[in-house]
């Protein structure tokens, strides 16, 4: 039986706290009698028959007839599968969205459908390179599907793959993949690692082109969605679902097949499986294992320790598999994700420390540059919360996390811009959306690149300052440990070189003798703040 | 009189080539220039006049000289030994202060009639450098007969002196002979591709960077203001300073390419992902002008890649033997345009920029001829070290 998450509260017994630190770890103390710990859960128990749950949701779907009677000789089908950017870090294969796939194109053929199209829902993210696309679907589909054309990457910027489908009632528009709006069958493969992910974000923002994602992906959007891992209090959900609801007015059929992954991240064996567990459980075993695994990363150059993290592949196991009309499947879901994720906590917090790692949605196989820092640490991280931030208003958000100076330029070209122009201008979310944001947006050149290459495209890196919006506003200061001082003080936060230093700027903000509040993230886990 | 001599010995200018090469700066410790007692120069003609500096600029066409970086098409243009020092304010037996303008023209060469050039009232572009009756020199402080600005004394022709208005300080007054080049420069750019308008880039926030910067700024007052300057610095208080004299916008100088195609919207010719990710091959548009006042090689290579086809590339900066890969220029018809010294006029223009903004304060310090090691140094390293133009105080100096 797994234990659940919990929250310590630190006194002078307890040992160091690990902190990732990009690709590399701190042990800090944190100050006794006014710290606390927010520990994830362990991971739940998977699935044991994987291949089982898969059939029995598509033979038996929430609010829908079973997928095999909804297949036709003839139709037109389209299956779309989430991106490369989830799960973090990659799931060990075979990925489940593989086993979908070939549990769905086994009754599609079963019904004799041939007309089938597999696409990566990818948004305005990079196109997923053949062996991304590979690991996701699995050999024996890619080869299928992909020399003949039949399995791709979503492109937003193909005017003649695109179809406007109306207005929702707050003047959003929306407009989506051509070939999947048309088809007579729409099925969703999804991953929902976290609670923001799936329901009808997956369809209308993961088919949809930038005039329909601009519409959520604002300032104004992302500062009144308290938090975007709570869909129920988050105006960016709120948006998609008014979407998605423009989408099933428009005929659209939508088949959902949602999966949630436990929290094994890093395995029970092997040098990370130290990272899974709670500190004053660490054998002395486990502390060798760790204090040479530092010191071994510690004497690697930065782009072999990249290769090192980002080779690897977790061993998560697949908690559930829902399948049907897209709300009733959603919420089945999120209790899935929550079951896993949530930890109560009573009450909030002066400072909030939290360790970033390697990886976060949008630098898998690349480099973690200045902004995804941000993206990760005031976005991801910071919304972590059901009821109310872990911090409170005008508290201090102190990350630890390299934050080098250092961009991919093939996955990142549009972000190097908006860091050496935007960012020396203004971290003014609202500012820089006036001023920059369409011209990122139009720019031939990213839009070349997105749709040629392997980059964001253009406009993706303010959607990743705006992600960190509600943060900003919320938060009186932002100390980053142990990053590159430049960088962090073209994010507009305030760079220190130890915890200590930072736990003592923070003073400047919040007062003598703060409260303090770690989030040990990852594995995954979510504060049901009250 | 004492006076910094620069003499011809090959062996001590190779050093300082070397020491050049390590540290910027280096070749006044091992090259051929030192600080000796000297006769005061002998007046060539009656017309001339003695000329004692009060101030004396250190220049990069000095600072090659000193590294042995200086082309060797300068030696029919040059006389040894001589003492350096061009951007001179000093005093008229009359006491009159004067700025110097130092290039040795054909009236005061004694040349008639004068060249074409100097008829037209280019003297920069003067035809008799060489000739006449005063040694090849193409500028006071670079022949061995008029002396130069490092020193007690020198002399000067009557042509050469520009009186200095009372409200403008020794320092102020010091910047008014490269803010002359500045304002000639900012004509040249003004009156090419840049004449109807669009972006200028400038490659350069040293002190002719700046100084270019401001010129352009002050030839469009109550003009074309919104015009898009983009300015590169390395240096934090070049940034500062480019910003308050004009610039657009600052970017560091990896950063132009990414810059200019941001603006203009540009593609970028590349034969790989990551070089065309990060902007660094050869932008397809590009700003019609490009200021290079840095004259390296890097900095004109750069300058080729980001300006548009058919634009001006001027080199304001004096650049040294240079392997640039012209094909870009031909294939895109480019122009690429040297700029060069001044008309007489454009020292009046010159001091009203230096009063209009307040361009003494970019003098960031003086030294005395005992500690010119020092002051090289700090002029070689400028940027590095928050400053912008190293100057000689000869105001103790004895005649």
């Amino acid at each position: 039986m797994p234990r659940p998450g919990l929250v310590l509260d630190v006194d002078r017994s307890t040992p160091p706290i690990l902190f990732h630190h990009g690709e590399s770890f701190r042990l800090e103390k944190l100050p006794p009698g006014r710290s606390r710990i927010v520990y994830p859960a362990e991971p739940l128990a998977p699935l044991k028959d994987v291949a089982g749950a898969i059939d029995d949701a598509l033979d038996h779907p929430l609010d829908s007839d079973p997928l095999s009677a909804r297949l036709f000789p003839g139709m037109k089908l389209v299956i779309a599968f989430d991106d490369v950017s989830l799960p973090l870090p990659k799931m060990r294969r075979p990925d489940i969205r593989q086993r979908v796939i070939e549990a769905v194109l086994d009754r599609a053929a079963a019904a004799g459908v041939d007309d089938v199209r597999i696409i990566a829902a990818l948004a305005l993210h990079r196109r997923m390179t053949e062996a991304e696309l590979r690991h996701a679907v699995g050999d024996r589909v890619y080869d299928a599907f992909a020399p003949e054309g039949r399995l791709y990457n979503h492109d937003a910027e193909d005017p003649d793959d695109l179809a406007f489908l109306g207005t929702t009632p707050h003047g959003e528009e929306v407009e989506i993949n051509k070939r999947a709006a048309e088809s007579d069958l729409l099925v969703y493969v999804n991953i929902n690692i976290v609670s923001m992910d799936g329901g009808h974000k997956s369809t209308a923002t993961g088919l949809a082109s930038y005039r329909s994602i601009r519409h959520h992906h604002n300032p104004a959007t992302m500062e009144h969605s308290r938090s975007f891992m709570d869909r129920h209090s988050s105006e960016l959900h709120h948006a998609n679902w008014r979407m998605g609801e423009v989408i099933r007015k428009a005929g659209v059929q939508v088949f959902q097949i949602e999966t949630t992954l436990n929290t094994d991240t890093f395995g029970d064996t092997g040098p990370l499986s130290v990272l899974q567990k709670r500190e004053w459980e660490w054998t002395t075993r486990d502390r060798v294992t760790f204090m040479g695994m530092k010191a071994g990363l510690d004497r690697m150059s930065a782009s072999a320790r990249r290769r090192i993290f980002q080779g690897w592949e977790a061993p998560y196991g697949v908690t559930s598999v829902t399948a049907g009309a897209v709300e009733p499947v959603h919420e089945r879901t999120l209790e899935h994700c929550f079951a896993q994720h949530l930890v109560p906590v009573e009450g909030q917090t002066d400072v909030l420390t939290m360790g970033l790692p390697y990886i976060c949605p949008y630098n898998v196989h690349s480099i973690m540059n200045p902004i995804l820092v941000m993206c990760l640490g005031l976005g991801y991280f910071f919304n972590l919360y059901r009821g109310k931030p872990l911090v409170r208003e005008g508290g201090v958000l102190i990350l630890s996390h390299p934050t080098p100076w250092e961009f991919h330029p093939v996955h990142h070209p549009s972000y190097i811009d908006f860091f050496e122009e935007v960012l020396a201008d203004t971290t003014d979310p609202k500012v820089m959306a006036d001023t920059y944001e369409e011209r990122y947006a139009n720019d031939e050149w990213y839009r070349h690149l997105y749709r040629t290459s392997y980059a964001y495209h253009g406009v993706h890196p303010f959607y990743m300052w705006y992600w960190g919006a509600h943060a900003l506003r919320h938060l009186g200061s932002v100390i980053i440990v142990g990053g590159d001082v430049k960088a962090v003080r073209r994010l507009g936060f305030r760079p220190a070189s130890t915890l200590q230093d930072a736990l003592e700027m923070a003073t400047d903000t919040v007062g003598p003798q703060p409260t303090v509040t770690h989030l040990h993230n990852p594995p995954i886990v979510m504060a049901d703040v009250t | 009189m004492r006076a910094l001599v620069f003499s011809r010995r090959p062996g001590q200018l190779a050093a300082a080539a070397v020491a050049g090469r390590i540290r910027p700066g280096a070749g006044a410790g091992v090259g051929p220039i030192g600080l000796r007692d000297v006769d005061p120069p002998e007046p060539p003609t009656d017309e001339w006049l003695p000329f004692r500096p009060r101030l004396a600029g250190i220049c990069g066409s000095d600072l090659a000289t000193i590294d042995g970086r200086s082309s060797r098409y300068f030696e029919p243009i040059v006389s040894f030994p001589f003492t350096p020092g061009h951007e001179v304010v000093g005093d008229l037996p009359d006491g009159t202060r004067a700025v110097l303008v130092p290039v040795l023209h054909c009236e005061v060469r004694g040349v008639d009639p004068v060249c074409p050039s100097c008829a037209s009232g280019a003297i920069h572009h003067c035809e008799r450098i060489a000739f006449g009756h005063l040694e090849p020199g193409l500028q006071s402080g670079f022949t061995r007969e008029t002396g130069g600005g490092w020193s007690a004394g020198m002399v000067v022709h009557p042509a050469q002196v520009v009186p200095v208005p009372d409200d403008l300080s020794d320092e102020a007054a010091v910047m008014v002979e490269p803010t002359a080049c500045a304002v000639h420069a900012a004509q040249v750019v003004l009156g090419g591709a840049a004449r109807d308008g669009g972006p200028i880039a400038v490659i350069g926030a040293g002190t002719l960077g700046l100084l270019t910067l401001a010129a352009l700024r002050h030839a469009e007052r109550g003009g074309d203001t919104d015009r898009l300057i983009l300015t590169t610095a390395k240096h934090p208080e070049q940034r500062r300073l480019a910003g308050e004299l004009g610039a657009t916008r600052v970017v560091a100088p990896d950063e132009l390419a990414r810059a200019v195609r941001g603006v203009t919207g540009s593609l970028v010719l590349a034969s790989d992902d990551a070089t065309a990710g990060a902007a660094a091959g050869q932008l397809t548009g590009g700003f019609p002008t490009v200021v290079d006042c840095v004259g390296s090689e890097e900095s004109i290579a750069q300058a080729l890649r980001v300006v548009a086809p058919g634009g001006d590339v001027v080199l304001v900066g004096m650049p040294g033997p240079t392997h640039v890969d012209l094909t870009p220029l031909w294939h895109r018809e480019t122009s690429l345009r040297g700029c060069y010294a001044y008309r007489r006029a454009d020292f009046d223009t010159a001091i009203e920029v230096v009063r209009d903004l307040d361009l003494g304060r970019l003098v960031s310090a003086t030294y005395p001829l005992d500690r010119h090691r020092d002051a090289i140094a700090h002029a070689a390293a400028a940027g590095a070290r928050g400053a912008v133009k190293v100057a000689f105080d000869l105001r103790g100096e004895r005649p």
